[in-house]
């Protein structure tokens, strides 16, 4: 029987049925940081149990590190004892940490990837929603509650019901000036903030297919804000291409055979989907957020929307959307006034974020007025764009070049919005308070939209301001 | 590990309205800078309450009235956004024991059955007038019966819904997985030798 890629990595990863009917599956690999697994070591040591494989969990500190004054101890004390309780845990249990002195720390989601760990075939689990972004190589990757992280600890395994799998093509070329964030951004806009429910996306169609590995990264990184826990892209020739020779990627003839089976779970041509939906590259253009959560999207040459032009069942959510974001109904989202530009995440934290943005970046100036910030995703991804000159177009142009971690995602450094300021972001989520401050107001959008914002200090179309056409 | 079987919560009710009220409302990142899951429960939709207040408003949840409820009544999606487990611990400390929704981010559903705190689904105009219902006395009990699948107020029955899996779970006193889990340990084992890149 045919199958798609979810129905093989289920099956090879499925340990049993449990009582409940839930299956049982084996997590091959677990991803840990310092926010979502202190407590979990702590219900381990209530329980009296032990990491039951030390070698398939790995470790890295994001969210809560300064990206300016990186020296220990953290002026934040709860930063601090968070740090080192992570550090201790992975101490004990023997758990590989990519900790700060070590030059491989960065955003989870980035660092997996870097260092070769995220592989298809895989099941992947962390407790961090945004976990799908390991399904661009192939993986099943899940997000998980702190509960869960205990499971995984303790047993490689959570209980879990399978998804069914609603495969989202979109075909065609992408304009210039487009990316794979206004990809997602447009899927999600059309199928909902929780359109997903209960599903896995599996995207595929030319457009992926022509996709760098990091697009794609960028793509399943959002299947949460679609409601899918998880989201996956077939594995090729630019995944393998993408993993050859990173630390943790497999060796020699190791490198072959794991291509063979690598290759062998991709779904079967004619596997069939619970759902299907299709979508043009060609109608997509640059999107940005007006509201407060991802689904609220237009295009840059759009209105803000009516209420009354949004279907019933959203719109006292576009009410409150609108008010929270100080937005005229009727007016163009073009032209609002930016107060800070943020460059960075797991969603766009990559070195092809970097790269593009700077290719634009070059000889222009940040706008009087406007805080700009670009974060790399990893120390890797800061070195390499450090060496290659990157770092210092960002900085001639006005921007402040960081360390790696989360950063202004979503506060919980010291990079934060202050009142109510506007922020062009490349993030991922623009709820409420989302960016450190409870009246912030986010809109999301690709790096070289930041970039044209923060050039402008206004929303503003990248392609007209960076002549890109 | 015996778990309590939970086929039945009752206590005070309270409405907080809203679609979508994800998990940075639930719980602020800022208020994650911790440990423990200690002391969450006061931060729960601390800045919707911060912001009511400064509003010369009253949150449902600082409202005298509700003081004390334990069922807790919303619009659809809820807890959507992040898998952070200190949204339902946050809820959970601050006395929630069982959450009624038009619909549940799947992470948010999860973690909250883990913890034991039931979370079914109702239809929006049932929790409208449930929600009317408890406005107009604020001290009438809320029966949510997991057997009967009904939520009863005041002589009133309302349908619920609970995905089956979960449903199953709560009555059964199995609704933490850790002890079936543990109980798998020797298969996992076997599994994880098939697998290649497990032995890395
Ligand atoms: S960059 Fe943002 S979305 Fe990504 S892991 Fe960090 S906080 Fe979460």
């Amino acid at each position: 029987m045919s199958q798609t890629l979810l129905d093989k990595v289920w099956e090879a990863h499925a340990v049993r049925t449990l009582p409940n009917g839930a299956t049982q599956l084996l997590v091959g690999t677990h991803l840990i940081h310092e926010v979502t697994s202190p407590q979990a070591f702590g219900m381990l040591r209530d329980l009296g149990l032990k990491v039951l494989y030390p070698n398939r969990t790995f470790a890295t500190v994001d969210h809560i590190v300064p990206t300016d004054e990186r020296v220990e101890p953290f002026s934040d004390d709860l930063a601090d004892a968070m740090i080192k309780a992570l550090r201790k845990n992975c101490e004990e249990s023997g758990i590989t940490f990519f900790d700060l002195p070590t030059g491989k720390q960065g955003i989870v989601h980035i660092v997996g990837p870097e260092q070769g760990i995220t592989q298809p075939g895989t099941t992947i689990a962390c407790g961090d929603s945004h976990t799908s972004t390991h399904g661009a190589f192939g993986a099943i990757a899940f997000g998980i509650g702190t509960s869960q992280v205990r499971d995984v600890l303790a047993t490689q395994t959570m209980a879990l019901h399978k998804p069914k799998v609603r495969r989202i093509n979109v075909n065609g070329k992408l304009a210039p000036g487009v990316y794979a964030k206004d990809v997602i951004l447009h899927i999600i806009r059309k199928l909902g903030v929780n359109g997903g429910l209960g599903y896995a996306y599996e995207y595929g169609g030319t457009t992926f297919d022509a996709f760098t590995q990091e697009e794609r990264m960028t793509v399943c990184n959002m299947s949460i804000e679609g409601g899918a826990r998880v989201g996956y892209v077939n594995p090729d020739e630019t995944t393998f291409e993408y993993l050859k020779g990173r630390p943790y990627s497999p060796k020699g003839g190791d490198w072959d055979a794991a291509v063979i089976r690598w290759r062998a779970t991709a779904s079967d041509l004619d596997a069939s989907y619970d759902d299907v939906v299709t979508y043009n590259a060609e109608d997509i253009a640059p999107t940005v957020t007006w509201g407060i959560n991802p689904g609220q999207a237009i295009f840059i040459h759009e209105q803000v929307p009516f209420p009354s032009d949004i279907p019933q069942k959203d719109r006292a959510t576009a009410e409150e959307a609108l008010a929270h974001m100080n937005l005229k109904s009727g007016e163009p989202i073009k032209g609002t006034k930016v107060d800070v530009a943020f460059l960075g995440s797991c969603t766009n934290g990559r070195l092809s974020d970097l790269q593009e943005v700077a290719r634009h970046l070059k000889g222009r100036k940040v706008h009087q007025g406007v805080k700009a910030i670009v974060v790399p995703g990893s120390q890797g991804v800061a070195a390499l764009a450090e060496s290659m000159g990157l770092a210092e177009i960002f900085r001639e142009a006005g921007f402040e070049w960081r360390g790696a971690g989360c950063s202004m995602c979503l506060g919980m450094n010291p990079d934060k919005l202050v009142g109510d300021q506007l922020c062009a972001s490349s993030s991922n989520r623009n709820f409420k308070g989302r960016q450190g401050s409870p009246t912030g107001r986010t809109m999301l959008m690709s790096p070289i939209m930041v970039a044209a914002a923060a050039v402008t200090g206004e929303i503003s179309d990248a392609r007209e301001v960076f002549g890109v056409n | 590990m015996a778990l309590e079987k939970i086929t039945q919560v009752a206590g005070r009710g309270v409405y907080v309205p809203g679609d979508d009220l994800d998990t940075d409302r639930i719980i602020p990142a800022r208020f994650m800078k911790c440990i423990t899951f200690d002391g969450l429960g006061e931060f729960a939709f601390y800045d919707a309450r911060a912001f009511a207040k400064e509003a010369g408003e009253v949150h449902p949840l600082d409202d005298k009235r509700f003081e004390g409820a334990s069922i807790l009544l919303s619009g659809s999606n809820f807890g959507c956004g992040s898998s952070r487990e200190h949204a339902p611990q946050a809820l959970y400390r601050f006395g929630i024991r069982a959450i009624v929704t038009e619909s549940f981010a799947e992470i948010f559903f999860g973690n909250s059955i883990t913890l034991g705190m039931p979370c079914v689904v109702a239809s929006g105009e049932d929790i409208r007038a449930i929600a009317k219902l408890i406005e107009s006395d604020p001290a009438a009990i809320l029966t949510l019966d997991l057997t009967e699948k009904k939520l009863s107020i005041a002589d009133t029955d309302f349908p619920i819904q609970i995905a089956d899996h979960a449903h199953e779970a709560l009555i059964s006193g199995k609704w933490d997985a850790i002890a079936d889990l543990l109980d798998g340990v020797n298969d996992v084992k076997e599994c994880a030798a098939r697998l290649p890149y497990m032995a890395t």
